[in-house]
């Protein structure tokens, strides 16, 4: 019995023994170098990536709070796997940083949040773990501990986290008021149609979940958050945190709110259709490149929702694949962000005129993902955005994806005109040649090769197909 | 013959362009893959017309790529698919020779430009419409950057407006795909071949027969959507014209003929009227436009939009005659207009004006390159002996087979439209090339370099190859249109 608890735990055991040896190291001795503490938790995720991808237990353990099969042990391997390109691409940034290790121990301690969320088959589990994974997010978000806007951007992400987790609470609370219980399992058949206050109940949790993943009307936060986190955090909250909540999100809405599919379908499909629209007008007009992913991170969350409006397993699949397609893509983004934040400091879009000429490599990859992104082939976006409006679609609402399709235009126009400022237009003070250190660019084949190959090889959406089947 | 290789060689080229090092190794490996592709070409066809005629596309390659959607890599090729390969082939040839000269950034130039003809390649043999669409916007990203990057004049305005609307394109392409996809009977697939087999009701073929046609349509120019044409083809560097006008216009006519119409027979019927209004109208509208033109580039394009309005009234008028015509205009638009836009780049290259006024009397400093213009400027009028007369009379005979009030006035303003385009071609050919010369420095200009000449040479053997004896390509094209009519007519 206790080797199975030590089984069916693996990613949140190992997450929390480096949690751990992080601490001990940090109390311990200060002269450590921040390489050594980058090195040891790259190998110890690494560690927890390819034990995930090996031992594939299932079953339950604390009472059926805590559930595990192949589809969660995918999310959570799809989490570390983000993570620890993220971890590889902050290096540059935290080389010469005084407070690597509490870094680290904070962006560990909300991904242990997320794993447990993700195998929660209880609401106070969910709630617990939803907790763990946001307020160490808020301590992440004021690193740049210099600057006023970053302690701004955690003010604001502690405040608009804890309003949602209030509104989720009460949910909960209303749930349990009328069902007598909080077990996914239990709640699923305990809901009945036509019974006010589970409606209301299915609204607070659904704006909740609206906050955490930042769609439109609860999507305020964002682009202020966005813009004032270290880019390590920004790229973390956007796809790893999102992701994370989007994978319960498939969970509560498919299994424990099934009986409301009807009702959930027109609210997803009306905050799919404000959240794409909105999220593209205003990454229009942004000139930050931070504001604008956190805007075009904003319409792709309505694009993911569109898919998940489809409600059957291949619409579930879509979503997954999406988003590890996304993290590739984003990530990719970032990652060039990162190294030209981390070494000039620049952070405009215009700052990124000529970049080309100097930093070919970088701009290609910038390039390819900003493709990826805007959903062109023959990058992997493609094929994500595809499944994700042919899901959408599978239930009828072709309107739906013709203005979904418009959507993916007007997101073009933002997309290429980055890609315009890298590749087509001349300054006469664009940024020097990069130095790329050995880690970044680690990350970054990894994304490359992520981003066009998850797309033409058929096996990674199928694979992700029979998991959720 | 294994048609993956059509798709394969211009990747495996474009990955030596990646490793080559300097600018004379990057050309020649470009011009050596893109001849390999078009001996390639010319051998495929040669092997389909010794196959015995059968019905069902021929090498056929199927394998699954998405099991959960059914989506499958599925390729073959019939007639109309080969004359399509086989432009491409001519075109990608010419456009790499033109491109000689092409020193700044010549590595992305030409990984650019083999990556776009391996786009049309895909489209063109593709079985499968998510094979297909996804090959169709594979070429997105190579035109906005060509434009943008090597284009002139209003070049990033151009590169965008080209990007997103083709992007729109593809977006109603996609809803009609979805609905092909959901509505039709049987097991949800995207095969061409068990899609025509399929039913579709005839409420769904009227609803999803715009978005495809107009999403193709608006690749080929389709009247209202036809703005980007003008400013795209104007700003793209030769290559990058002679690309667009010469292929990539063309993925849509094929589209609409392929999918959009042989999917939904019932829609193409219903809609039949509307899209003949339309293609009249791009036909009368584009002539007339060309007239006010002053920029040679824009010339072509304006009268691009009017040839390639033939395409879509080929299509409209849903018989065989007609729909082997539209077929045979897009093959000889293709290189008709590839060859225009080449001669324009050259004289461009040498007088740095693509204006008629600047110009005059060149046929007496360059001889070889006026000669091409004079001939080139023929067949787009449509004289006898060249491919455009063959392609337009073809379309005329097809169209006034249909006996309908409508039809006929519709094909007789459009045949009007040849003396509109005798009137353009004629002054600005006359202007340039004849008239007195304008400026004295012209005199010191050389004539075609011997890549310029290849390029010049090649297109015209296809020109000259359609016009003189067509029936090789009719012979191609007619079998296919037959059984797409028997299709229609199901």
């Amino acid at each position: 019995m206790q080797t199975n608890y030590f089984i069916l735990m693996h990613h949140e055991l190992i997450i929390a023994i480096t949690i751990m040896l992080l601490l001990v190291i940090k109390v311990g001795s200060d002269k450590l170098s921040n390489q050594l503490v980058a090195n040891v938790t790259n190998g110890l995720l690494l560690a927890s990536l390819i034990l995930g991808f090996i031992v594939q237990p299932e079953g339950n353990v604390f009472g059926d709070m805590f559930h595990t099969d192949g589809f969660a042990l995918l999310q959570k391997n799809i989490l570390v796997f983000g993570t620890l390109i993220i971890s590889l691409q902050a290096s540059t940034w935290l080389k010469d940083y005084e407070h690597t290790a509490e870094f680290y121990i904070l962006l560990l301690s909300t991904l242990l949040g997320m794993c447990f969320m993700i195998s929660s088959r209880h609401f106070l589990m969910f709630y617990l773990s939803l907790e763990l994974s946001t307020i160490p997010l808020a301590a992440l978000a004021n690193f740049d501990l210099h600057l006023k806007r970053s302690s701004e951007a955690a003010l604001k992400l502690i405040i608009s986290s804890a309003f949602s987790s209030g509104l989720m609470l009460l949910g909960i609370s209303f749930l349990y008021g009328t069902t007598g219980t909080l077990s996914f399992g239990e709640v699923a058949s305990a809901i009945q149609l036509n019974t006010p206050l589970q409606l209301f109940a299915f609204v607070l949790i659904f704006a909740g979940f609206g906050f955490k993943i930042s769609a439109v009307p609860f999507h305020l936060w964002t682009a202020d958050v966005y813009e004032g986190s270290p880019v390590a955090v920004t790229s973390y909250l956007s796809v790893i945190s999102k992701g994370a909540v989007l994978f319960v999100f498939i969970t509560v809405l498919f299994n424990v709110f099934a009986l409301y599919a009807h009702s959930w379908y027109y609210l997803i499909v009306i905050v799919s259709l404000f959240t794409m629209i909105i999220g593209n007008l205003f990454a229009l007009r942004q000139t930050n490149i931070k504001r604008f992913l956190a805007f075009s991170s904003i319409s792709q969350v309505g694009f993911i929702l569109i898919g998940l409006s489809g409600g059957t397993h291949t619409s579930a699949a879509s979503v997954v694949y999406f988003i590890v397609v996304y993290i590739f893509s984003n990530l990719g983004a970032f990652g060039v962000i990162a190294l030209v934040q981390g070494l000039t400091g620049k952070e405009n879009i215009n700052d990124y005129k000529g970049f080309y000429l100097n930093n070919k490599m970088l701009s290609w990859m910038l390039g390819i993902s900003l493709f990826s992104l805007a959903g062109i082939p023959p990058v992997a976006g493609f094929f994500g955005k595809f499944f994700l409006l042919l899901s959408g679609a599978e239930k009828g609402a072709y309107w739906l994806i013709a203005i979904a399709a418009i959507n993916m235009v007007i997101s073009l126009y933002y997309y290429l005109n980055v890609v315009k400022n890298i590749f087509i237009d001349k300054s006469d003070t664009s940024i020097e040649k990069l130095p790329i250190a050995i880690q970044p660019r680690i990350a970054m084949i990894i994304c490359v090769i992520g981003v066009v190959g998850s797309g033409l090889c058929g096996g990674l959406y199928q694979y992700i197909y029979q998991l959720v089947k | 013959m294994n048609l993956s290789l059509f798709i394969i060689l211009p990747i495996l080229t474009c990955l030596g362009i990646l490793f080559a090092k300097g600018t004379q190794q990057i050309k020649w490996i470009a011009l050596f893959g893109s001849s390999v592709q078009l001996i390639m070409s010319i051998v495929l066809f040669w092997q389909y017309i010794k196959l015995p005629a059968i019905n069902t596309p021929a090498f056929q390659f199927d394998a699954v790529w998405y099991q959960a959607w059914n989506i499958h890599y599925h390729v073959g090729v019939d007639g109309v698919s080969i004359a399509m390969i086989l432009l491409t082939a001519f075109v990608v040839v010419a456009g790499v020779l033109v491109s000689w000269a092409q020193d700044w950034l010549s590595k992305e130039f030409f990984f650019l430009l083999i990556l776009l003809s391996a786009g049309a390649y895909g489209f063109f043999i593709s079985l499968d419409i998510f094979t297909l669409f996804f090959f169709l916007e594979v070429a997105v990203l190579p035109k906005f950057l060509l434009i943008g990057i090597w284009g002139s004049g209003k070049k990033e305005y151009s590169a965008m407006k080209l990007a997103l609307m083709l992007m729109a394109g593809s977006g109603f392409v996609f809803v009609g795909l979805a609905g092909i996809y959901f509505q039709s009977s049987g097991a949800h697939t995207f095969d061409m071949l068990q899609l025509s087999q399929a039913h579709l009701s005839k409420s769904s073929q009227i609803l999803f027969f715009p978005f495809a046609f107009v999403g193709f349509g608006i690749f080929t120019a389709l009247f209202p959507f036809h703005t980007w044409v003008p400013d795209g083809h104007s700003s793209a560097p030769t290559a990058g014209s002679m690309f667009l006008a010469g292929i990539s216009m063309k993925l849509g006519g094929y589209g609409c003929l392929r999918v959009a119409t042989y999917l939904m027979p019932e829609g193409a019927h219903y809609y039949a009227p509307y899209v003949i209004a339309l293609a009249t109208i791009a036909i009368i509208y584009g002539a007339f436009a060309t007239m006010m033109q002053k920029d040679l580039k824009y010339i072509n394009a304006y009268s691009s939009v009017s040839h390639c309005g033939f395409v879509l009234l080929g299509i409209g008028m849903l018989t065989k005659t007609s729909i082997t015509g539209a077929v045979m205009q897009m093959v000889s638009h293709g290189l008709m207009t590839a060859l225009f836009f080449a001669v324009i780049g050259m004289v461009y290259s040498r007088t740095h004006t693509r204006l008629v006024a600047q110009m005059g009397g060149l046929l007496k400093i360059m001889p070889f390159i006026s000669t091409i213009f004079v001939i080139v400027g023929l067949c787009s009028l449509g004289l006898p002996g060249l491919s455009g007369f063959v392609a337009e009379m073809t379309v005329f005979v097809g169209s006034w087979q249909n006996a309908d009030k409508l039809y006929r006035i519709a094909t007789i303003l459009s045949c009007a439209s040849i003396v509109v385009t005798a009137v353009y071609i004629l002054r600005a050919t006359g202007k340039t090339i004849f008239g007195p010369m304008t400026d004295s420095h012209h005199l010191a200009l050389t004539d075609a370099t011997w890549t310029e000449k290849t390029a010049s040479i090649l297109l015209m053997v296809g020109i000259l190859a359609i016009g003189m004896a067509p029936f090789w390509l009719t012979n191609l094209i007619a079998p296919v249109s037959n059984d797409i009519i028997q299709h229609l007519a199901r």
